[in-house]
């Protein structure tokens, strides 16, 4: 009886309405916690997962050496290898496609790579802008390894502890 | 001769059609630049009280955010279903629009900014406002579509349920102030302890009723199940793009200001200062106060849409007839008891 009087006058006279309102008009005065983008941005894992990239020794040779485990590993089928034997008896890929537009950034191939030759990057503020220009070929994944070698030798060596 | 003497002799005969229309103009062009600020108070209000900072990047802290979306909405191509009334399609949004403009007739700015002073403006604003409803409900007809049409039917239940309660919540007012013409009934919550003479404190639960009314009248969060875009898409303006769902957008807002305007004409003392007169310049009336007001109960608005989840359909309803008529009915007679007694001490001079 008693309660139930006391909850009519709470939901009469708007008690829980009003306590609500008190809640988001504190808010309003909290400190905003908005990041704008372009200038500023947050923080990225050393394991965090953009875009892919081939890796060289420090020598200059390619770290890959076809053996497709991560084409066999990608659950997207992204990728694509195509090997050939180099005039120094080594086997070497003469294609490697990734679909970006497939891959689902899971990180498998880097993953099963025995030689950490395909990795994933911090990059992430890429795009295409026409059919195919999400399909990244050998050269082009070449040349983002050797862009950015330092910042992903970097982040491999943070992460080893952890393996 | 001045110069609207030399402008009266060039126009002639269409001089008064001339000088109304350019009085309109005055009251529509402000009014159309509140509503787009509305637009951009609310996203801001909404960002700050969830802890964003809302639209920032278009001009100077967002200034020209509402121009830019207007420039969008009016260069989108307008749809026009296959299925549907073309005619009643195109005329639904201007009917709603039309009365959310034409009710600005009649409310007073200050003491004497007032496109037309006429003695039953309150039942003016009743008759104007209720054929607001007529828009949303031929728009949800003429879109042929079964989700604009249940949002035209909920629209339609729900602003003739609030009406009554409105309508009685506006009974107390005319009780206490003894009018129906806007000025006087600011006139009535005149006097010299400033905030405490308005009708606010005698009609407490009138008010209450009033803005959450006012809040339904409008189809505004927590009452806008005309519109639940969870299970009805978007309601009555689903097949609406670009110009025509604009002008619906602006029905909308006009009718959250007008909804404020009127809440502070009647409960808020309108033009009034809330210090007494006899504090020199912050105590008399003016323009300032009277938008002020306006802005203090627009963004009551944005605070409920911010703070509420929407109401259950029969639980609006439920509130509609259940609670709000009877509170209003109760307090129309203590009122009518406590205006014989010596214990009512408001708007002395119009009892």
């Amino acid at each position: 009886m008693i309660d139930n009087i006391r909850h009519f006058f709470r939901t009469f006279l708007l008690f829980e309405l009003v306590k609500g309102m008190m809640l988001t008009g504190k808010h309003l005065f909290h400190r905003k916690i908005t990041v704008q983008f372009p200038e500023e941005k947050t923080p990225l894992s050393p394991r965090f997962r953009g875009l892919h990239a081939l890796r060289r020794y420090p020598n200059g040779e390619e770290r890959c050496i076809a053996c497709k485990l991560c084409e066999a590993v990608c659950p997207a089928l992204a990728i694509t290898i195509e090997s050939e034997q180099r005039e120094d008896g080594t086997r070497r890929t003469t294609r490697y496609d990734i679909d970006l537009t497939k891959c689902i950034f899971c990180g498998y191939c880097e993953e099963s790579c025995p030689v950490d030759s395909i990795v994933e990057t911090h990059i992430l503020e890429y795009h295409g802008e026409r059919r195919g220009d999400l399909i990244y070929t050998k050269p082009m994944l070449l040349a983002i390894g050797d862009a950015y070698e330092e910042r992903i030798a970097k982040d491999r060596a943070a992460d080893a502890p952890y393996r | 001769m001045g110069f609207l003497g030399n402008l009266e002799q060039f126009f002639g005969p269409a001089w008064p059609a001339v000088w109304t229309l350019a009085k309109i103009v005055a009251i529509v062009v402000p009014l159309l630049l509140a509503v787009a600020y509305l637009t951009l108070w609310e996203r801001k209000f909404i960002g700050w009280t969830q802890v964003r900072i809302g639209p920032n990047r278009v001009g100077p802290l967002g200034l020209l955010q509402p121009i830019a979306d207007g420039v969008k909405l009016l260069m989108k191509e307008i749809v026009i279903p296959s299925g549907s009334n073309k005619m009643l399609f195109v005329i639904a949004p201007i009917m709603a629009i039309a009365p959310a403009f034409a009710a600005w007739a009649v409310v007073p700015f200050d003491p004497k900014l007032v496109l037309s002073n006429i003695d039953a403006g309150l039942l003016y604003i009743l008759a104007i406002t209720s054929m607001g409803v007529y828009g949303i409900i031929i728009a949800g007809w003429a879109s042929n579509s079964k989700y604009a049409f249940l949002g035209a039917m909920r629209s339609a239940a729900q602003i003739v349920s609030y009406e009554i309660a409105m309508g009685f919540a506006l009974v107390g007012v005319l009780m206490a102030s003894q009018s129906l013409n806007l000025s006087e009934i600011i006139m009535g919550q005149r006097g010299s302890y400033g905030l405490f003479n308005w009708f606010w404190i005698p009609l407490f639960p009138l008010m209450v009723t009033y803005i959450i009314a006012g809040v339904a009248e409008t189809n505004r969060a927590p009452f806008d199940v005309a519109e639940g875009e969870s299970e009805i898409v978007a309601g009555f303006h689903v097949e609406y793009s670009g110009m025509t769902f604009a002008v619906f957008f602006l029905a909308e807002y006009a009718n959250m200001w007008l909804v404020s305007a009127l809440t502070s004409v009647m409960f808020f003392g309108g033009w009034l200062s809330p210090f007494p007169e006899s504090w020199g310049l912050i105590g008399s009336p003016s323009i300032g106060w009277m938008l002020g007001k306006m802005v203090f109960v627009a963004t009551l608005f944005l605070w409920f849409r911010t703070t509420f989840p929407r109401y259950r359909y029969d639980q609006i309803m439920r509130l509609g007839w259940k609670v709000f008529i009877p509170v209003t009915l109760v307090w129309i007679v203590v009122l009518g008891i406590w205006m014989q007694t010596p214990l009512w001490v408001w708007s002395r001079a119009a009892a």
